[in-house]
Order: structure tokens, then C-alpha cells, then sequence
């Protein structure tokens, strides 16, 4: 199988060399193609290895530069090459969308230079074999995004300080797991992953390698209160590339969790999967509660992401209990629900952020507000956007709907616990992700209803047309997708059960999904037909009485009679998620502005009413504004070490040489 | 109020509804309505008086709902447009608005004088007309204002109950 | 064999989703007559509300310019879960060999899929109070959602399956479930839920006239004629199969557990007699409920979760203790 991982690495290679030469009206076709082929590469040979293919391979010729790195193995795991196929065909989709949607900036040599690092530090990632090689995807990958995120710096301030933002927080990430990993390797006394796992570490070098690692791929993930990069920089890269950040990267984060509590430290205290599952409660509620109020649709979809991410730590974290009470079976269980999560999310969000970058090419907005009466307007955007929005309320029949069921079917099946940790979690934990399901519900029917359904809130969405058909032909396949796992789950629940739970012998049908040693199976093939069946009649009976009465064209609304009806007076993103505004003010820290101004001839008489509605993240201003406001007034006070003098600054490096060569003598 | 309290209201009232009048005689109106009708009601200028005979009857006493009709908030659900009042300036346009706003076929009913021919209104400022003037009537009610009887008589024969 | 038993069993489901049509007019025309006995009323006959769906059935829609094909898809969609619901649930009998089982999340998405549908619906319109409605609607729902999971899921810790038939099957086998503190609790939250869920006092009034204060009524403004008629339909539909519900797991007996005839025939009386018993109990209490203020809705939600989640902790506490 090596040739499927030289494919991918020539057309990485290649694809930047294509992306230079080529002219600008040709770019993004040429650079597209060859965009298309890296990920290909990737998902054939993630599911070459996932059918028992065997790769072990070095990338690092003997010799070389590279060679001083280390052999820089490529030997992906099963669980590994889930994660590859995914995130390949991820970048698969959203590089076939981009041949129609780059333009200018994002068309640049240097965007799709970056976006070819982006992939392969991605592709590195899940097949690496050694902690250098995972590192090294690691920063690729992030320098790649970072890169991507800067793409239109030049158009919008925003997307500078969404930059920055990310910038420091993937770099953070880095640092963390880069430190881990040492941690780890130096225990081991090698960076060979499976080295690593057979050292098994225990006590304090345990514990602060879970931690450094935890935390670092926490932050890749996008998990409260770690997610302040995600909402900025989500927005505001191309959304293309956003789909691919939201579908692919944030899996890293979780692949990277899974690698911990999987393979490198599998056994470890009971506080980890309780902490890990208290993180993943939060942000899930977090995220969506964020996502409901929020009426910018990429924002919106970025917190719906957190959401998510939240959803996949709630299993991992839940799975790792089970394990240590001793219930393997519910923990395979949970296990499958994590990569029915992943999969599905990383089909839906991709399709979703893809809708979005299709409604911001035709229309010039993303604020909700100022959108509506999409669905004539833009059909396949439109249908495409109901299948995304129904995968992510997790509604039949999409395959959001039978990762929630796997999802509840592993948090109740608990049956009455004995251990009083998992009986007092396991009902908190439900409530959560019930309350989670349910704002999921309002925020994607807002997001739908509210752009797609009705008149045209602004000229922009007033003129909206349909984009090429590249970016047409990427939404269908992805919503295509979201459709086939929502009604054929059976071939990935078998998969995802071989890869992460091994042992599990599960016999689900193609239709279904069944769970091993619970007796129970979801069979959404089943469920389709019967809706199907109940629909025929109604839909005869409907037909039968139109031949009679035919609908009939009216030129208005009803609108209570009034004669000024216009587009603005319907309701706005902002109102719909007013009375949960109102339900959760306290943790969502609404800010509301009113200014009356008056004619200067009386205080009875009104000129204009300004009203100003903002709803803030309390982490983001809590947590990270404190800190920083903390950071500079040490930067000031520091500034006082700095006066000019001469004199001084020698004195600074006698005395600092003086303490090196101190430490170098005691050592 | 107490539950206690509710209840003993409850049984102290009892029925209040009047015994049913004779039916009407067949209206041609009542055909498309099968016994229901539902109905819009407009106020298109009214001093009010007609708008204490329509609660009146439908309230228990007099009791339209018996016969098959009720008042909805949309002209979408209704079958017919009662209109009291005469209809002014302001009122014309959404007066017009609700009865195309009303599926067809349908009813509009002119409750009161002052919608049947302007009555004490009639050539007042601000006023443009009785209802026929502005919409298409297809029964008129006449009285200053109309008895509740007259109203659910009215009613009747549009339910054909 | 399985032929046969499949045969069967499509047919109970048939006759399920047939009880459910015909009882839903005259379960909303018994709580109508109901209401008005207990103002001293006469009220409309017990076949007014057929009478009216019938006729809106029949009569032509309107389809606003600006409207789009969602305002002709949501009342079918609608309509077709609510048929969903009344195939699945177990309300004639309990059945547990159809190929769809009516596990509890399950039936909980197809209730949210007519509720979105609804929404849509109200959103479509482009009017302010379609917006409005739309928007109270899905927050009422949001919050309902972890009560209705949590106390479903309080009632079906004895069974040991989230499948409602074997919810339904265990209660009527050990009776003493039914009065348990626990299944005490879990049924308080459930007849909170029902009643949010179906636009019922004290959360919303079905049959208020003022926009301002409209839920429901509020999202099918705009619609007409055969639309207004599935909406209708569909929504007394849900009504009807979550009493059915409700009455089968607080008083689990007469329901049928095979596709015999006549058990299926006693299954079906008892459906009727304890539909019609709870609807006719929630349109008296309604005579002495008010409307609470809509901002005080999530208030009264959150105590329906805390019954629901005491009901759940309480079971797993407690019988883990006794066990």
C-alpha cells in the first residue's frame, strides 16, 4: 500500500509546484484536480488499511535532511485510518466545491500552497506512526490553517484578529502535545508510538502526561473553555476551508483523545473519565446555547461545532467509565457512538459550512438577519441546507439522528448502577444531552427557517442565484452522504465497531445499526418506509381534494389587515432566539443598548430609537480577558527593567551570564 | 380565586343556554359549509354596541357555537366576514384586505345599521360607506344594535343549523 | 410464520393509526363539550370538530406570494408523523416484533420532526406573529425535550428497555410499578410534558384570539383551508396517541398483547374509554386554569425536570440500594 502513501505525498508536493505555475483564470481548476487526488490518495488508503491492509513504512529517506528528524514512520492503525478516510474525504468534497467557489485571495498561490500543506499535515496525522511524525503533521496542519485562516486579512480587520487568535491557541495546542509526547518518548525511551504504549507510564509521569496531552488536543478540539479560537477563526477563513477546519481538524483533537485513552495510556485513574465527560457536557451545552443566540450563520455553525466536539468527549469520557466499572460492553458501545458522532459530523458540518459558503457567494451575507427566501431563489442550496440542518438537530433520516441514538442508547442502557459516580452522572449526563438535542432543534430551525423560508430580508439575498456547478456537485454529494449513513448506517456501524472496539462482534444489517450484547437495533430503512407508508395516504387524499379545490396565488400575506407590509417586519434570527435569551440570560451575558433621542422642542416628541442587542461569550470576557488584562499590566510593569541606560543593559547580561555559568558548574 | 371558589360557581350557575329556536329555512348560502362556519370579525368603525350583542351571542346564553359557527383570529380559517360598523378611511383598505384574504367561496355578513346603510353615520366625516360600499354582502342584519336572536338567526342560516 | 406475524401485526398498526383519525375529532369535540357544560354553555355537538376538519379539507388553499413549498409540505409532513406516532406507540396493543420497535427515541424524533415541521410552517409565512409563534414554539420544545426523555426513561428503568410496548408490558404484569414514588414522579413530569407538548393550559390556550398571547395558533395564521385542515388534523393527532400514551402506563390493563381479534377488540374499547377519560379530566381542570405568563413557561418546565430527574436519580439510588 505504500504507493497509495507516495501518491499522496507526490500530489501534496505537487499540487504547491501546480499551484505556482499555473495562471490565475486556470488555478483553481488545476490546483482543484490535483486537491482532489491528495485526498483521494488518502481515503483509498484508509480503507485499504481498515479492509487489513498493512502499511509500515518510513517517510524519511536514510541520508537526507529529513533523516535527522527520525525515520518518520507512516503505520496507521485501524482507528488511524478511520480518522484518515474521514478527514480525506473531507478535504475530498470541500476541494471539488473550491474549484467553483475560490476567488481572488483564496485563489491565491499562497492559499492553495497552504491548502495543500493543510491536508497532508492532516493526512500525517492520523497515519503517523512515531511522536515525530505525529508532531510534525501536527504543526503542518496547523500552519497550513493558520495560513488559510489569514486568507482575506487584507478585505476585513476581523480576520486578522481572528487570526492571531488562532494562532496563539494552535500553537498552544502544539506546545502541549508536544511536551506530552516528550514526556511519554522520554519514559519510553523511544517515539515509537507503539514503544511508547508498551512502556506503560504510571504515577505522576502518567498524570502529567495525560494532562499536557489531554489539554492540548482539548484545544485542537474546540472544548469550552479552550474553544474562543473556533467562533473567530470559523467565520472568518474562506468556507471551504472552514468546512474543512470544522469537518477534519477538530477530529485531530479528537482522534488525539482517542489515541490517548485507547492506545497510549489506556488505564488510567477513574477522575480522567470523569473529567473528560465534564468537559464534554459543557461545551456540548455551552456550544449550542451559544449557537441559538448567535445570528451569523458561520458563527452559528462554529459553535455548533463545539457542540459537537462536546458530544464526542461525553462518549470517550463515558466509555472510559464503563471500562473501569467493568462494563466492556457499554463501553464498546460508547465507543461506537464516538465514531458515529465523528463520521456523521464530519459529514453534515461539512455540508453545512459548504451551504454557507454557497449563501456568502451569492448573496454577500452570512448574517441571518439580513437573509431569507433562499429556497426559490437557490434550490439545491436550499434542499441540501434542510438535509445539513436536519442531520445536526439530529432528526430522522440522517445520519446525525443515528449517532444521538447510539449516543442515549449508551447513557441509558447503564441500567441502575451501583457505583453511586456513574448513578449520579448518568442522569445529569442525560438531562444535558437531552437539553443539548433540544436547542440543537431550535438553532438549525431557526438557521433554516429563517434563511431559506419566507422573503428576502436584503437586496443581497434579494438577487441570490445558484453558484457553478462544482460547488452544486459538492453539496449534493455531501448531502448524499449525510442521507446514505442516516439510512444505511449498518457497513460504517460494522466498521467503526472493528475499529475502535475490537471484539465486538457486531452483525448489524445493512439497514441498521445493532448494538452488540444489548439486544437492541435501530433500523432507519425500517423507519423511512414506515414514514413513506404514512405519508402515501395523506398525500393521495390531498391530491384527491385539489382536483376540487385547487390552491390558489395571492398576492399578500396576511398581515392583520395592515397595508405596509414589508420584508422587515417579519422576524429576524435576533427574535427567534429572544426568549432563550431571556431563559439562560444568566449564562449568556446579553447586552442591551437603548438610546431615545428627542426633538429639541419637547422631551415627548421621539427623532429616533437606537437599539443595540449583543450577545457576548462570558468565557471569552471572564476567563481570557481577565488574563490577558493580567499579562499586560505585568508587560507594564516590566517596562520599568527598561529605562535606555547603557550601564544597565550591561549589568543585565554580566549578571545573566554570571547565572549561567553558575548553573553550568553546579551541574 | 380559589379552585373551591370556581367550583362552587361552577355548580351554582348550572346551564345557562336558552332552548333552541326554531331552525331556519334553507339557505342557498349555507350549501358549500356543511354546518360550520367559521368567521372573521371586522370592526370597521363601530361605536361598540355591535360588538356587545356579537360576544353576547356567543356567549352562554345565546350560544352560536351550538349551531356550528365560531370566531377565529385569521381570515385564512374562516368562511365568512362579519362586519359592524360603518367603514371609514382608515378602515376601507383592511376591510378590503381581509375578505381577499378569506378563501373562497365565502360569506360577508353586514351586522348592524350603521354597516347596512351607514345608519346615524351616514355621510359623517371620515366615513366611506356602508359595507356593500367597500365589499360584497351577502347578508345584512339590520338593527341599531341587532339582538343577539338576530345574530345567531343570522349565523343560522349561513350554517344552515 | 413470519409472514403471518408480520400480516398480523401491520394489521394491528392499520387499526391503530384508523382508531387514532376517528377518535381524535370526537376526543377534541368530548373536551369542547366539556369545557362548555362547566361554563353553562350548551356547546357544539360531539361531530362539530369532524364537521370542521372535513370541511377545511375540502376547501381551497391560499399560497401567499413570498410563501414557499415548505408552507405546502409542513402540514402533510405534519400529519404523517402524527400517523407515525399513532403506528408506533403502543396504544391498541404492544407489539415488539414489527421491524421498527417503538423505542423511545424514536418515537421522541418523529414527535420533534412534526414539531419542526410546525415551525417551519409558522416561518414560512413571513409575518411577524408566524415568526413568533414559531419561535415560542421551538423554545417551549427545547426545554421540554430533557424532561420528556428523563421520565420516559424513569419508567422504563424496571423494564430494563427503552422500547415503550415492554415499558407498557411490565407495568401491566407488576402493578405495583404503577404506584411507586417513582413511577408517581415520572407520570407527574410526563402530564406537564403532554400538555406543553400539545398546547394545552396553563402553557398555551388553544382557543385564544389575541396574537399577542398565541403559541400554536399563532404559526398556523397564514394557513388555509386543506393546510389549516392537516394542522389541525395532525396536531389533535398528537394529543390524542400521547393520552393513549399516558393512559396505557397509568393503567396498563385492557391494552391488547397479541393480534388476537377480540383482544385487539377490548384493546381498542380501552383506548377509547381512557383517551376520552384523561381528555375529558384535562378539559375540566382547564375550566380552573389561567394562562401563566409565557416568560414563566420555563419556570414551570424546569420543575417538570427536576420531578423528572428526581424520578430517575431516585431509582437508581434507591433500588440500587435494595437490589
Amino acid at each position: 500500500m505504500s504507493p497509495l502513501v507516495w501518491a499522496a505525498v507526490t500530489a501534496a508536493a505537487g499540487g504547491s509546484v501546480v499551484s505556482w505555475l499555473a495562471p490565475a483564470p486556470r488555478r483553481s481548476l488545476a490546483a482543484g484536480i490535483v486537491a482532489v487526488l491528495q485526498a483521494t490518495a488518502g481515503v483509498a488508503l484508509g480503507v485499504a488499511v481498515l479492509g487489513g491492509a498493512r502499511v509500515d513504512m518510513a517517510l524519511a529517506p536514510r541520508g537526507t535532511a529529513l533523516a535527522a528528524l527520525g525515520r518518520l514512520t507512516v503505520q496507521p492503525t485501524a482507528l488511524g485510518a478511520l480518522f484518515l478516510v474521514v478527514m480525506s474525504a473531507v478535504a475530498l468534497v470541500a476541494a471539488v466545491f473550491a474549484i467553483g467557489y475560490v476567488r481572488g485571495p483564496s485563489d491565491s498561490r499562497t492559499a492553495w500552497t497552504s491548502w495543500f500543506v493543510f491536508v497532508a499535515g492532516l493526512q500525517l496525522v492520523a497515519v503517523a506512526g512515531d511522536a515525530v511524525s505525529f508532531l510534525l503533521g501536527w504543526e503542518l496542519m496547523a500552519l497550513g490553517s493558520t495560513a488559510l485562516v489569514f486568507t482575506e486579512h487584507a478585505a476585513r480587520t476581523a480576520v486578522r484578529s481572528a487570526g492571531l487568535w488562532y494562532a496563539a491557541m494552535t500553537h498552544l495546542s502544539f506546545l502541549l502535545v508536544l511536551s506530552g509526547m516528550a514526556v511519554l518518548a522520554g519514559h519510553a525511551g523511544s517515539v515509537d508510538l507503539d514503544a511508547i504504549a508498551a512502556a506503560r507510564p504510571g504515577g505522576h509521569t502518567a498524570t502529567l502526561a495525560w494532562l499536557l496531552l489531554a489539554t492540548g488536543f482539548l484545544t485542537k478540539a474546540g472544548a469550552v473553555p479552550l474553544h474562543v479560537w473556533l467562533p473567530r477563526a470559523h467565520p472568518e477563513a474562506p468556507s471551504h476551508v472552514s468546512a474543512v477546519m470544522s469537518g477534519a481538524m477538530v477530529k485531530a483533537g479528537v482522534y488525539g483523545l482517542l489515541l490517548v485513552s485507547l492506545r497510549l495510556l489506556p488505564a488510567g485513574p477513574r477522575w480522567w473519565a470523569v473529567a473528560l465527560l465534564v468537559v464534554g457536557l459543557v461545551s456540548a451545552a455551552y456550544g449550542i446555547l451559544q449557537a441559538s443566540v448567535t445570528s451569523d450563520l458561520k458563527r452559528l455553525l462554529a459553535y455548533s461545532t463545539t457542540e459537537n466536539v462536546g458530544l464526542m468527549i461525553t462518549t470517550i469520557g463515558l466509555a472510559d467509565l464503563y471500562r473501569a466499572a467493568d462494563r466492556d460492553d457499554l463501553a464498546q458501545v460508547a465507543l461506537v457512538a464516538t465514531g458515529l458522532l465523528v463520521v456523521s459530523h464530519a459529514a453534515f458540518k461539512t455540508l453545512l459550512f459548504l451551504v454557507a459558503g454557497s449563501v456568502l457567494h451569492a448573496t454577500g451575507e452570512r448574517d441571518l438577519d439580513r437573509l431569507g427566501g433562499l429556497g426559490p431563489r437557490m434550490p439545491v442550496t436550499s434542499v441540501t441546507f434542510a438535509v445539513g440542518a436536519l442531520a445536526a438537530a439530529a432528526l430522522p433520516v440522517t445520519s446525525g439522528f443515528v449517532a444521538e441514538w447510539v449516543l442515549l442508547q449508551a447513557l441509558v442502557r447503564g441500567g441502575a448502577p451501583s457505583d453511586p459516580v456513574l448513578a449520579a452522572l448518568l442522569p445529569a449526563a442525560m438531562g444535558v444531552v437531552a437539553l443539548t438535542a433540544g436547542l440543537a432543534l431550535l438553532t438549525f430551525a431557526k438557521a433554516f427557517g429563517i434563511g431559506c423560508l419566507a422573503r428576502p430580508r436584503s437586496d443581497g439575498a434579494t438577487a441570490a442565484h445558484e453558484g457553478s456547478r462544482w460547488m452544486g456537485g459538492a453539496l449534493v454529494a455531501a448531502a448524499a452522504v449525510v442521507v446514505g449513513l442516516g439510512i444505511a448506517p449498518g457497513p460504517l456501524s460494522r466498521s467503526l465497531a472493528s475499529a475502535l472496539a475490537p471484539g465486538a462482534a457486531s452483525a448489524s444489517p445493512l439497514g441498521g445499526v445493532s448494538l452488540p450484547g444489548l439486544g437492541i437495533g435501530l433500523d432507519p430503512l425500517g423507519l423511512t418506509l414506515l414514514a413513506l407508508g404514512c405519508a402515501a395516504p395523506v398525500l393521495g387524499a390531498a391530491a384527491w381534494w385539489a382536483r376540487r379545490a385547487p390552491r390558489r396565488r395571492v398576492e399578500l400575506g396576511w398581515g392583520c389587515g395592515g397595508a405596509r407590509v414589508s420584508p422587515r417586519m417579519q422576524y429576524t434570527a435576533t427574535s427567534y432566539a429572544e426568549p432563550l435569551v431571556r431563559v439562560f440570560g444568566q449564562a449568556l451575558d446579553p447586552r442591551r443598548e437603548l438610546e431615545v433621542e428627542h426633538y429639541d422642542e419637547s422631551r415627548h416628541l421621539i427623532h429616533g430609537i437606537r437599539y443595540r442587542h449583543e450577545v457576548g461569550d462570558p468565557v471569552e470576557s471572564g476567563l481570557y480577558a481577565r488574563g490577558l488584562r493580567g499579562v499586560a499590566a505585568l508587560g507594564e510593569r516590566a517596562r520599568s527593567l527598561q529605562n535606555g541606560s547603557i550601564q544597565r543593559y550591561l549589568g543585565y547580561s554580566f549578571g545573566a551570564l554570571l547565572v549561567v555559568l553558575l548553573v553550568v558548574s553546579a551541574w | 380565586m380559589t379552585w373551591a371558589a370556581i367550583a362552587g360557581l361552577v355548580r351554582r350557575t348550572g346551564r345557562v343556554a336558552e332552548p333552541v329556536p326554531e331552525a331556519p329555512e334553507r339557505s342557498e348560502l349555507a350549501a358549500p359549509f356543511a354546518g360550520s362556519v367559521q368567521v372573521r370579525h371586522v370592526d370597521a368603525g363601530s361605536c361598540n354596541g355591535c360588538e356587545i350583542e356579537v360576544a353576547a351571542a356567543f356567549g352562554p346564553v345565546h350560544d352560536a357555537e351550538r349551531y356550528g359557527a365560531r370566531l377565529v383570529a385569521s381570515p385564512r380559517h374562516a368562511d365568512g366576514v362579519l362586519v359592524t360598523g360603518v367603514v371609514t378611511h382608515n378602515m376601507a383598505e383592511p376591510l378590503r384586505r381581509t375578505v381577499e384574504a378569506t378563501p373562497r367561496p365565502r360569506v360577508v355578513v353586514a351586522l348592524g345599521d350603521c354597516a347596512v346603510d351607514c345608519g346615524l353615520f351616514r355621510g359623517a366625516q371620515g366615513v366611506v360607506g356602508s359595507a356593500e360600499d367597500v365589499v360584497p354582502v351577502d347578508l345584512k342584519v339590520p338593527g341599531c344594535p341587532p339582538r343577539p336572536e338576530q345574530i345567531v338567526a343570522a349565523l343560522r342560516e349561513v350554517t344552515g343549523r | 410464520m413470519v409472514t403471518r406475524d408480520a400480516l398480523a401485526s401491520t394489521l394491528v398498526t392499520l387499526v391503530q393509526m384508523a382508531a387514532v383519525v376517528a377518535l381524535t375529532p370526537l376526543l377534541i369535540g368530548m373536551m369542547r363539550a366539556t369545557r362548555a357544560r362547566l361554563e353553562g354553555r350548551a356547546g357544539g355537538r360531539l361531530t362539530q370538530p369532524s364537521r370542521d376538519l372535513l370541511k377545511l379539507l375540502r376547501r381551497e388553499p391560499l399560497q401567499a406570494d413570498g410563501t414557499s413549498l415548505v408552507s405546502r409540505a409542513g402540514p402533510v409532513a405534519l400529519m404523517a408523523t402524527s400517523l407515525m406516532l399513532a403506528a408506533l406507540l403502543p396504544l391498541v396493543a404492544t407489539r415488539t416484533s414489527a421491524r421498527v420497535p417503538d423505542d423511545l427515541f424514536v418515537v421522541v424524533s418523529v414527535l420533534l420532526l412534526g414539531s419542526v415541521s410546525l415551525a417551519l410552517v409558522g416561518l414560512d409565512s413571513g409575518s411577524a406573529f408566524g415568526g413568533m409563534g414559531s419561535s415560542r414554539h421551538m423554545t417551549i420544545a427545547a426545554l421540554l425535550e430533557p424532561t420528556v426523555l428523563l421520565a420516559v426513561y424513569a419508567l422504563s428503568i424496571p423494564a430494563g428497555s427503552s422500547v415503550l410496548s415492554d415499558i407498557v408490558a411490565t407495568r401491566a404484569e407488576s402493578p405495583g410499578t404503577v404506584i411507586s414514588p417513582v413511577s408517581l414522579l415520572a407520570l407527574a413530569a410526563l402530564v406537564m410534558v403532554i400538555l406543553a407538548e400539545t398546547g394545552r393550559l396553563p402553557v398555551d390556550n388553544p382557543s385564544t384570539h389575541l396574537e399577542l398571547t398565541m403559541v400554536h395558533e399563532a404559526m398556523v395564521l397564514e394557513s388555509s383551508g386543506r393546510d389549516l385542515g392537516w394542522l389541525e388534523l395532525g396536531s389533535w393527532m398528537r394529543l390524542t396517541v400521547l393520552l393513549g400514551l399516558l393512559g396505557n402506563v397509568t393503567t396498563p390493563w385492557g391494552i391488547a398483547g397479541s393480534a388476537a381479534p377480540l383482544t385487539v377488540a377490548l384493546g381498542l374499547i380501552a383506548l377509547v374509554a381512557k383517551v376520552l377519560g384523561l381528555g375529558v379530566a384535562i378539559a375540566a381542570v382547564e375550566v380552573f386554569l389561567a394562562k401563566v405568563r409565557l416568560f414563566r413557561v420555563p419556570e414551570l418546565l424546569a420543575a417538570s425536570f427536576v420531578l423528572a430527574f428526581l424520578a430517575v436519580s431516585a431509582s437508581y439510588l434507591v433500588t440500587g440500594v435494595a437490589t
